[in-house]
């Protein structure tokens, strides 16, 4: 049994808790986020939806589960409009395995 | 076979084609498995691409709504309303297993089965702008479940063809070629040795005819 997460700050996140789904406001102390993702991962959340700004600040601490089938991090857009990593994240993954991206080269 | 010395023995000899046979067979097999993941890959990162847009889209539009539930009441309001949540999201996971990588399946249960239960709140002091926000954004769950799973899966394949294709390269260009060198300098080496032998004991036997019928003495 597994649980979801999502991170950011608190006004592109306080919507999903109505969900079922628990929240974790980012403070904005790069340490004590980067403590938050590693404490989450170790107590059983499935997948952490993160907004995209947070995910920026913590590249290093997202890509150690990089290699793991949990948790899955999983960037969503704030509320100040998206940066375009989420889509950029999943060009990234076409560009590993393929070697350079043909699919979406033009969106 | 620069760098590598080989010993030319005919034990050394039949270990060599037994690596080359192996590692053609590994490379042809490799090649297959780089094959089809890739094919896999393809259909799960367009979905994954296109449930992204989705989701995205979505979740603006949730913020949206959000931004204007909030402009219509107060933060204190706001933050009693959403303080104790009713509904609880219970994530089951499971794992598939594609081309010997595993990639996550995900599948929720909700505590409750009432659809309500996400307004955690009383009607009476909170906007309707709220009840539309938090209802577009319970819209957008589902797929954004959908999305965790393609997204995750996406990049454990990705991982895994980059490391089968770098094994392939190395089949291809380095231990292939290595061993076939090594092979053909094994037989050179010993047709070379044999045809050593071959004329010393050419060269022995003369000698000893020499010796016992003294031909060169007989053709004075």
């Amino acid at each position: 049994m597994y649980k979801i997460a999502v991170m950011g700050d608190y006004d592109s996140i306080y919507g999903f808790a109505t969900l079922g789904l628990d929240t974790f406001s980012a403070t904005g102390d790069h340490e004590e986020d980067a403590k938050t993702l590693r404490r989450l991962a170790d107590s059983g959340y499935g997948i952490i939806y993160m907004t995209e700004a947070l995910a920026e600040t913590l590249q290093k601490e997202i890509a150690r589960f990089a290699g793991s089938m949990t948790p899955a991090v999983i960037l969503i857009p704030g509320v100040q409009g998206d940066t375009g990593r989420g889509v950029a994240s999943v060009k990234k993954s076409v560009e590993q395995a393929v070697g350079s991206d043909i699919l979406f080269g033009n969106q | 076979m620069a760098g590598t010395q080989v010993n030319p023995t005919r034990m050394e000899l039949t270990r060599l084609k037994q690596k080359l046979q192996t590692a053609v067979k590994g490379h042809r097999l490799l090649k297959d498995k780089r094959d089809e993941l890739m094919r896999e890959f393809l259909d799960l990162v367009r979905l994954n691409m296109e449930l992204r847009l989705k989701v995205e889209e979505g979740i603006r539009g949730a913020n949206r709504n959000f931004v204007l539930a909030k402009a219509g009441m107060s933060e204190e309001t706001l933050r009693a309303a959403l303080m104790a949540p009713k509904q609880e999201v219970i994530l089951k996971q499971g794992s598939k297993n594609v081309m010997s990588v595993d990639i996550p399946v995900f599948d929720y249960d909700t505590r409750t089965a009432d659809q309500n239960d996400i307004y955690s709140y009383g009607f009476a002091f909170t906007s309707s702008d709220l009840d539309g926000a938090v209802h577009s954004l319970a819209e957008v769950l589902p797929d954004m479940l959908k999305l965790a799973e393609t997204e995750k899966s996406c990049q454990l394949m990705a991982a895994e063809i980059e490391k089968t294709r770098r094994r392939v390269n190395a089949l291809e260009h380095v231990i292939i070629p290595e061993t076939q060198e090594g092979i053909r300098y094994i037989t050179m080496k010993l047709d070379e040795n044999e045809r050593s032998t071959q004329v010393r004991l050419m060269k022995v036997k003369d000698m000893m005819l020499e010796d016992a019928h003294k031909y060169s003495e007989k053709q004075k």
